[in-house]
């Protein structure tokens, strides 16, 4: 019977990708593990294998195709005394989206640097497609300017590449940022740009490159120190906290420490409690430190130029599942975007969303449920962890009365329960209702995906809470 | 065959010196005694002994104050003393240049003083004034002075290594000559981030000198008690990073080893490590009866290899100075120890605005 080869996934977050080349052609006979074809996504280049044995009876995805879903059957393999004609009779999945695809795919992708890490990340139905923000204008951007649409993955490597052009200075250090290209691409084309003496490869060793950073930025040079996920930047923590964030206090402001710790953060899909955490509330418990966590492209280049050219230790938290998303960002030769400030992303006047990073997602389409109801929610998107902007969020809730914080870490000594004490400390006669929290649930996150699915939160849970305090 | 050749490539650099080889096996084992078969320790002139003697006293008597202060209030929280390890810092101290970084941790008030940082502003840290060096805000671990290339200062068991090597890394992204001389102890040398800063610094030809102050205890841990290997110059072994053994009591065979690690360093062969045989007399900090050694020890290196006896000795037996010229030393030093602490109990505590500033720039 005809098999057929299915669009592969190459990650967990991948949804679509270019065949780039095909490298057999129709009629040409293929055993198992020889190289197909090559895939393209944003973070990669990957050849795609047979498995089977037989002969490639048809291509039906001709090479150069763009945006090509995951399972999207891409060709057909005709086992002996087979014909063409039979293709059409083979099964035909469709791209689906709740199937998991590599099982299902007859291939079986191999990356074409062989020792690489494969870092894992996540999408979850809830977030796979994030709503666009409705486009609020920053105050540092003029009126009339260019909005060019970039994934926050390009927004975050330009960022960097200005930086690093204008201040010599500024240099990256981390695992894979260089020679790889970045785990997640994040670093692409800087080596070639800027060379080895200032891209560099670290050996793996959190804790060790964390304190090296750090004394270079002791010595006045402005380190970039990429963490491959901030799970392993608990391996620094001791640095970080104990010798970044203290010791200008500690030298009575003589000893600064101008450094970017960055990378993504949060919960990926499918790799289990290690691989799948928030650190957010962690790194904001600590004085000394600035935590910034952005949504959209625009703010994450904004503010990672911010970071970059702050005196202090900035904790920049990514997300990998925004990554690949796009957003627009304004054309301008030097845009930053302010740390310590939160963004009104959608007005309203019933209830306050508090968000940030992949928090907005939920928030954002929550907002627009709730809108169906008629309750016209005000979403803020909070961008820096610290120091927090919970003036904005006062204003809001001196205008809603009420306030639901949306957060996929863990609900215990969160940043929404620090949102709900300082609204309850500070704007307690505006409140008409309890501030609520949406977060993760109060479990290490389970590799199985119906229980990942539960283990975070949803729209569903921040129309619920919305529901709940403007009781309707 | 390739171990073969890393064991050749550090024994090659041991056997260039006359340090002393043999491990220290055991706690009460001196290191002097061992130095003291080794020939071909340089001399010292008549103007670096005199230099010597005098800087090692300052730390001394700086010291005998603080513990003083301590008792008597003055000083709060934890204070470690360097009291028998002077000899270490002011004969590496000699090997520097200006530019050069210094970087150690918690037992760090004699590396302030052999950096030439003022004794006042020291003290009045120890004490929580503003007057000191960080405000009153670090106090006896933490205290820095750019101008004189002091970092610190950490609290950290082994933080420092990394910081120290990210130092380095600082020199050669700058491309300047300058070398980090990074202090730590015979208990961090068991921190893990100690052995990944080695592999970076030897990776990436850091020019960092690690200096290993094997005092024989940490805290109260003798080194056989804690050490699958107790000879910590073969701790960079594995990293192909040369090591020696050196006589920490003997200022003399400290500046000449000093020397030759800093010139490999400086000239761009990346690290080096030195094992500093020495000795403190005081407990690991004040509160510390020091029960797991007996007298008869410590008294035993106070009598027979206290490095600044030794220099005494020999500027008396060689007539560069008479008694009554090192006692005149000795009460000036004495005078501006005493002049120290008088600042440091009288300067005010810092202001109480205080509290908010320097959290961020």
């Amino acid at each position: 019977m005809p098999t057929e080869v299915l669009m592969p996934a190459l990650s967990p977050t991948m949804e679509k990708g270019n065949l780039a080349k095909w490298l057999k052609k129709e009629g040409d006979a293929v055993k198992s593990g020889d190289v197909i074809a090559e895939i393209e996504t944003d973070k990669a280049t990957m050849e795609v294998e047979a498995i089977d044995e037989g002969t490639l009876g048809k291509i039906l995805v001709p090479e150069g195709t763009q945006d090509v879903a995951v399972n999207t059957p891409i060709a057909v393999i005709l086992a002996d005394g087979e014909d063409a004609s039979a293709a059409s009779a083979a099964p035909s999945p469709k791209a689906a989206e709740s199937a998991p695809p590599v099982e299902a795919a007859p291939v079986q992708p191999s990356p074409v640097a062989a020792s690489a890490p494969a870092p894992q990340a996540s999408v979850t139905s809830a977030v796979a497609n994030p709503p666009q923000p409705e486009a609020v204008p920053e105050p540092e951007v003029p009126e009339g300017t260019e909005m060019v649409n970039q994934t926050m993955r390009e927004a975050l490597r330009d960022a960097m590449a200005e930086e690093m052009r204008r201040d010599g200075d500024v240099f990256v250090m981390g695992e894979e940022v260089a020679e790889y290209q970045g785990a997640y691409k994040i670093t692409q084309g800087l080596l070639q740009e800027f060379g080895a003496k200032r891209v560099i490869d670290t050996p793996i060793t959190e804790h060790g490159f964390a304190g090296v950073g750090i004394g270079a930025a002791m010595a006045g040079l402005k380190p970039i120190v990429e963490f491959m996920t901030f799970n392993f930047a608990m391996q620094a923590m001791d640095q970080i906290i104990n010798s970044a964030a203290k010791t200008h206090y500690m030298s009575g402001g003589q000893i600064g420490c101008s450094i970017v710790f960055r990378g993504p953060n949060g919960a990926a899909a499918r790799v289990a409690a290690q691989h799948s955490q928030d650190f957010t509330a962690w790194f904001s418990h600590i004085p000394g430190l600035k935590v910034v966590a952005p949504y959209t492209a625009a703010d994450a280049k904004g503010l990672l130029k911010a970071a970059i050219r702050d005196p202090n230790p900035v904790v920049f938290l990514e997300n990998e599942i925004l990554y690949g998303h796009s957003s627009p960002v304004p054309k301008l030769d030097d845009f930053i975007v302010p740390i310590g400030k939160a963004r009104i992303a959608r007005p309203g006047k019933d209830v306050t969303l508090v968000a940030w990073s992949i928090g907005m997602n939920y928030a954002l389409k929550g907002a627009e449920e709730l809108s169906k109801l008629g309750i016209e929610a005000e979403v803020i998107d909070l961008r820096t962890i610290r120091p927090m902007d919970i003036e904005t969020v006062i204003a809001s809730v001196r205008k809603t009365g009420r306030c639901v914080t949306v957060e996929e870490g863990w609900s215990q000594s969160g940043v929404g329960a620090e949102i709900a004490a300082q609204l309850f400390e500070k704007a307690f006669d505006w409140l008409d209702a309890p501030v609520l929290r949406v977060t993760g649930k109060d479990v290490p996150m389970p590799y199985a995906a119906n229980l990942e699915k539960l283990a975070l939160p949803s729209v569903q849970d921040v129309v619920d809470a919305a529901r709940a305090v403007t009781y309707r | 065959m390739v171990v073969a050749a890393k064991k050749s490539a550090v024994s090659k650099t041991v056997g260039k010196t006359a340090a002393p080889k043999a491990p220290a096996k055991s706690a009460a084992r001196s290191p002097a005694r061992r130095s003291e078969k080794a020939s071909g320790v340089p001399e010292f002139t008549k103007a670096e002994e005199l230099d010597a003697y005098r800087k090692m006293l300052e730390i001394r008597r700086f010291e005998e104050k603080a513990g003083q202060l301590y008792g008597m209030g003055l000083i709060g929280g934890f204070c470690h003393l360097y009291i028998g390890q002077e000899a270490v810092v002011v004969g590496m101290q000699a090997a520097l240049k200006e530019g050069d970084e210094v970087i150690t941790g918690y037992r760090d008030h004699g590396h302030m003083l052999a950096c030439g940082m003022d004794p006042k502003g020291v003290m009045a840290e120890l004490t929580g004034r503003q007057g000191g060096y960080s405000k009153g805000k670090g106090g006896s671990m933490h205290m820095f002075s750019i101008e004189k290339g002091f970092f610190g200062g950490h609290g950290i068991v082994g933080a420092q290594v990394s910081l120290g090597t990210g130092l380095a890394f600082a020199n050669r992204y700058r491309e300047n000559d300058n070398v980090s001389l990074t202090y730590f102890g015979d208990g961090a040398a068991n921190q893990g981030q100690v052995y990944e800063s080695f592999n970076m610094a030897e990776l990436w030809k850091l020019p960092v000198v690690f200096i290993i102050e094997n005092n024989k205890y940490a805290m109260g841990t003798a080194v056989n008690r804690a050490s699958a290997q107790t000879d910590f110059s073969k701790r960079g072994t594995s990293f192909n990073i040369p090591g020696e053994q050196v006589d920490g009591m003997d200022v003399r065979a400290v500046k000449a080893a000093g020397a030759r690690a800093v010139e490999f360093a400086r000239s761009g062969k990346g690290p080096y490590i030195l094992e500093m045989l020495t000795y403190r007399y005081r407990g690991h900090s004040m509160s510390d009866p020091a029960k797991y050694r007996s007298k008869e020890e410590v008294q035993k290196m106070r009598t027979e290899h206290d490095p600044i006896e030794q220099v005494r000795n020999r500027l008396l037996e060689k007539k560069w100075a008479t008694e009554e010229e090192l006692k005149a030393i000795d009460a000036e030093i004495r005078d501006q120890m005493n002049a120290a602490a008088d600042f440091a109990s009288a300067d005010p505590e810092p202001d109480v605005s205080e509290l908010y500033t320097d959290v961020l720039r």
